[in-house]
């Protein structure tokens, strides 16, 4: 970069815009807290309901439940069978997204203003009526089972298991939430309605809002979606996962001109002091797309990949400091090799001041751009109550970036990043790198 | 026969003044229009909602625009449009674009290659002077366009030649097409890549690469004066060049006869069907055939539950899932799209006739009155939702003008799409089921599956951000 441009780059380190969140807390009549972002710009509202847990809440010898309960809440409910549910939602222009996740069951709606309350109901008789008809299970279920299938062949989906069933033993984290054809072949329609008990329930969700309508309006609202639920889920939280992984490499045989590689090493919790050091650290490391060192070394300079990248991925009941990319099998050596120097690089040297000052811009300067649009606030509002953190969280949150230093990233960097630390899975015929005998992948 | 997209003569653009469209008032709110005397022709969407700005630069160049023998040229190229400039160095903008908190990428289709930036609105004027400045002033370095080459056939292993299912339907696709350059992958064959080099990518450069074949696309906390006033300070200066726009193409000969194909892979779980049919897109001024194909599309295999295909194969335990498809956003004829899954039990071939029995008979009967109320129900419903998104909304822009629409055609389209009547589906029906124009394939598992390890995946993966409606090979 050079003269012309130099202006705006000394403007980058201006203020950024700072057009405050407003978001109101609210408690309904009912009691149940939600938070709100009023925009009247648009004639509809976001909404979405995360229900804490997700489907590591399944009994052990019932994997896939949660799931397969998830995919049934929108094939029929009350006095509707499942075509009746959809074309109810069809002929409102509103919809309702169901997934879960290893952590919450998320659930995405959407309703125009003139119809909100019709929507409601019909999301109220979702969440606290599904049906459970034999024939939608039976449905659901052969969908469920192709997906287990077609991720038995697909290289992506066996390195994350592979990796996740090293790193994370006997906690549900270990094992897909899809359960197992097996699994999820045995389970019956009291197994759903148990499943509902562990997860639909008050005392697990979190509710965020945005968009036209008001906080009276929204206590109303949730009131009749959420108020029919239990107190109470039946069963405890999941327990803190430990994590298990060990430094090395997995090969997986694939036949294919690509291998596929994931990767993970400890992370750190978000309540850990040096979080955001962390996170300033793996933007320069990996995470910051094309100004990473990891973009720049293996792809830039070296051709080796189409992408690589890394990630802190701080799920609910643990954490790893993540990557993944793909090199053809005579490179992937090589890029794996690189992928160790940069680790040992960042840990002994740190970071320049200017690569410390981008990413610090980066980091606040991109934070409120998330914010355009009613099903992004929702999301993200939801997602902030799911993990703990404070509504002034959306004003506080880039002083925390700001106030990370060339030292705090050191000191974080030489605490965490140990090349000799990282799991590394190959899925492919990789040449000139050799799996080790300690982590040959489990069946 | 259509080529539609040719821009006007650059004489006429030449002549053009520096004013708003002249359907000023017709336009719907937020969105403005106007065209430079350099030809580049712009469009702003308003939405001070959030501090954020989206520009995209649309060229109107794609795949279907290459010389034979030089497939995936106009992807690469668009890779090499990151390698600087005189002012800018190779890797920079994209690292300036970082270094101020914005992200961007590029994508390659076969009718257009798009660069875009979303940052704070405060710094739209950084993107478009190095936005401006790489339409006119691309170096590619000797270090450069190697490693690049390299990077450009990574992809290709990652997203086509380590996926079966991509694979396919690169083969159906040039299976499709007897003549037209669609039948080419956008990404290229293998041993033409390999072949490359820093001169095709230039020539391709100057060829293509200028105001008077290109659309710029500001979305976001911007008002159209404020736009149009940057969009004059740096864009305004870079020259026309003769030429530029989309020649004509090989265009397809009658088709008569309906193709199959078969193909097994031991990376295949399950079997699937796939048919293409070749259909009209959208022209400017004459989408009504278009829109009646869209609304088929919904009413076909738009939902899981109420769809037609839905409830006469999924509901009734023949498929685990069904698919109809089709984007009328095309320079060229496209095509029209039905997949299948069979349920497990039943054979492939029994699969294929009870689509074909149930399609049957959607000719026969025509559209359910209430279903095809519920569908405009939701397209009405989409103008209000698709509001929330100005990045998604200069996707339509952006994609409309670069096949060759007008902004009228895009303003367009949400009425034209109510306006679609019974008898234009069942028009629309018969265009695409009594075609001779059609390649059917079946992909299948290998007789013996791979062992894989029966476990699974941990805590949220990094987020990873990607644009919902990103069409083609992004970089």
């Amino acid at each position: 970069m050079i003269r012309a441009l130099a202006t705006f780059v000394f403007v980058a380190l201006a203020s950024l815009p700072a057009r405050a969140i407003e978001i109101q807390q609210i408690t309904s009549p009912g009691g149940i807290k939600a938070w709100l972002v009023e925009d009247h710009s648009i004639p509809f509202t976001a909404l979405t309901l995360m229900f804490k847990g997700g489907a590591s809440l399944d009994a052990p010898d019932k994997r896939g439940a949660i799931n397969l309960m998830t995919a049934l809440l929108e094939e029929g409910s009350g006095e509707m069978n499942s075509v009746q549910f959809a074309e109810a939602a069809e002929a409102l222009a509103t919809s309702a997204s169901f997934n879960v996740s290893d952590d919450a069951l998320v659930v995405s709606a959407r309703a125009l203003t003139e119809n909100r309350d019709q929507a409601a109901d019909l999301l109220r008789q979702a969440l606290t009526q599904p049906r459970f008809d034999a024939d939608a299970i039976e449905r659901v279920r052969a969908q469920v089972q192709s997906s287990i299938r077609s991720e038995a062949t697909d290289p992506e989906s066996i390195a994350t298991k592979a990796l996740a069933a090293q790193a994370w033993g006997d906690h549900p984290y270990a094992t897909s939430i899809n359960g197992t054809a097996e699994s999820v072949a045995a389970l019956t329609r009291d197994d759903l309605i148990e499943a509902q008990k562990r997860i639909l329930a008050r005392d697990r969700v979190v509710v965020a809002a945005a968009g036209d309508i008001d906080a009276e309006a929204l206590g109303l609202l949730i009131d009749k979606v959420l108020g029919g639920l239990p107190e109470a889920g039946s069963v405890p939280l999941p327990e803190p996962a430990k994590l298990g992984l060990t430094g090395g490499v997995t090969v997986i045989d694939w036949d294919s001109p690509q291998t596929v590689v994931t990767f993970a090493q400890p992370g750190l919790p978000m309540s850990d002091p040096d979080y955001f050091a962390a996170v300033v650290a793996d933007h320069i490391l990996g995470g910051g797309g094309f100004s990473s060192r990891l973009m720049d070394e293996i792809r830039e300079k070296r051709g080796l990949t189409y992408g690589v990248g890394t990630g802190l991925a701080n799920a609910l009941y643990g954490e790893t400091w993540q990557g993944g990319m793909a090199s053809a099998n005579e490179k992937v050596a090589e890029a794996v090799d690189l992928i160790r120097q940069e680790w040992a690089r960042f840990a002994e040297g740190g970071v320049t001041d200017k690569e410390l000052t981008d990413a610090r811009t980066y980091l606040t300067g991109e934070y409120p751009l998330r914010f355009d649009g009613n099903s992004k606030i929702a999301s993200i509002l939801a997602g902030m109550q799911l993990v703990g953190l404070p509504a002034d969280y959306v004003n506080t949150r880039n002083a925390k970036v700001e106030a990370v230093t060339a030292k705090d990233v050191q000191r974080v960097a030489q605490r965490l990043l140990h090349a000799d630390q990282i799991r590394f899975v190959l899925v492919g015929r990789p040449q000139g790198i050799s799996g080790d005998a300690a982590a040959a992948p489990s069946n | 026969m259509t080529i539609f997209t040719r821009a006007a003569p650059l004489a006429a653009l030449l002549a053009a003044p520096l004013v708003t469209g002249p359907a000023l008032a017709e336009m719907p709110k937020g969105i403005s229009h106007f065209t430079l005397d350099n030809g580049l022709e712009a469009v702003v969407i308003e939405d001070h909602r959030a501090p954020v700005v989206v520009q995209m630069v649309w060229y109107k160049v794609g795949s279907a625009d290459e010389q034979p023998g030089k497939s995936g040229i106009a992807h690469y190229l668009e890779h090499l449009m990151f390698k600087g400039t005189d002012k800018v160095a190779a890797g920079e903008l994209s690292k300036t674009v970082t270094a101020n908190g914005g992200m961007d990428n590029a994508f390659t289709s076969y009718d257009f290659t798009a660069y875009f930036q979303r940052i704070a609105s405060d710094r739209l004027p950084l993107v478009m002077e190095m936005e401006s400045d790489r339409m006119a002033n691309l170096k590619i370095g000797e270090d450069d366009w190697q490693a690049e080459r390299q990077v450009v056939l990574e992809e290709r292993s990652q997203r086509t030649d380590s996926d079966p299912g991509a694979q396919f339907a690169e083969e159906r696709s040039a299976v499709q097409f007897y003549n037209h350059p669609y039948g080419r992958p956008v990404i290229g064959w293998r041993a033409e890549m390999e072949g490359l080099t820093r001169d095709d990518a230039n020539a391709w450069y100057d060829a293509h690469y200028a105001p008077n074949n290109a659309v710029l696309i500001i979305a976001g906390d911007v008002t159209p004066e404020r736009a149009k006033e940057l969009a004059q300070e740096y864009y305004g200066p870079v020259k026309p060049k003769a030429g530029a726009e989309r020649g004509p193409r090989p265009q397809e000969p009658e088709q008569r006869s309906p193709r199959r194909m078969e193909r097994s892979d031991p990376r295949v779980a399950e079997p699937v069907l796939i048919r293409t049919i070749l259909v009209p897109e959208r022209n400017p001024g004459d989408q009504k055939t278009a829109a009646a194909l869209t609304v088929l599309a919904e009413l076909l295999g738009g939902s899981a539950q109420t769809s037609v295909l839905a409830r006469e194969l999924m509901l009734t335990g023949k498929a685990l899932f069904v698919d109809a498809g089709y984007d009328g956003l095309s320079v060229d004829p496209t095509t029209f799209t039905i997949a299948l899954m069979p349920a497990p039990g039943l054979s492939n071939a029994e699969a294929e006739a009870a689509l074909d029995a149930a399609l049957e008979k959607f000719r026969q009967d025509g559209p359910d009155p209430a279903q095809l109320e519920r569908v405009k129900t939701q397209v009405r419903a989409a103008e209000v939702y698709k509001k929330d998104s100005a990045h998604g909304r200069a996707y339509d822009y952006g994609q409309g003008l670069s096949i060759g629409l007008g902004i009228e055609d895009v303003n367009d389209w949400p009425e034209i799409l109510a306006a679609v009547t019974p008898e234009d589906i069942r028009a629309a029906a018969e265009l695409v089921l009594d075609s001779k124009a059609d390649v059917t394939g079946w992909l299948l598992p290998a007789a013996a599956p791979a062992a894989t390890p029966a476990v699974t995946p941990a805590g949220d993966a990094p987020a990873a951000s990607t644009d919902p409606a990103n069409p083609g090979e992004s970089q």
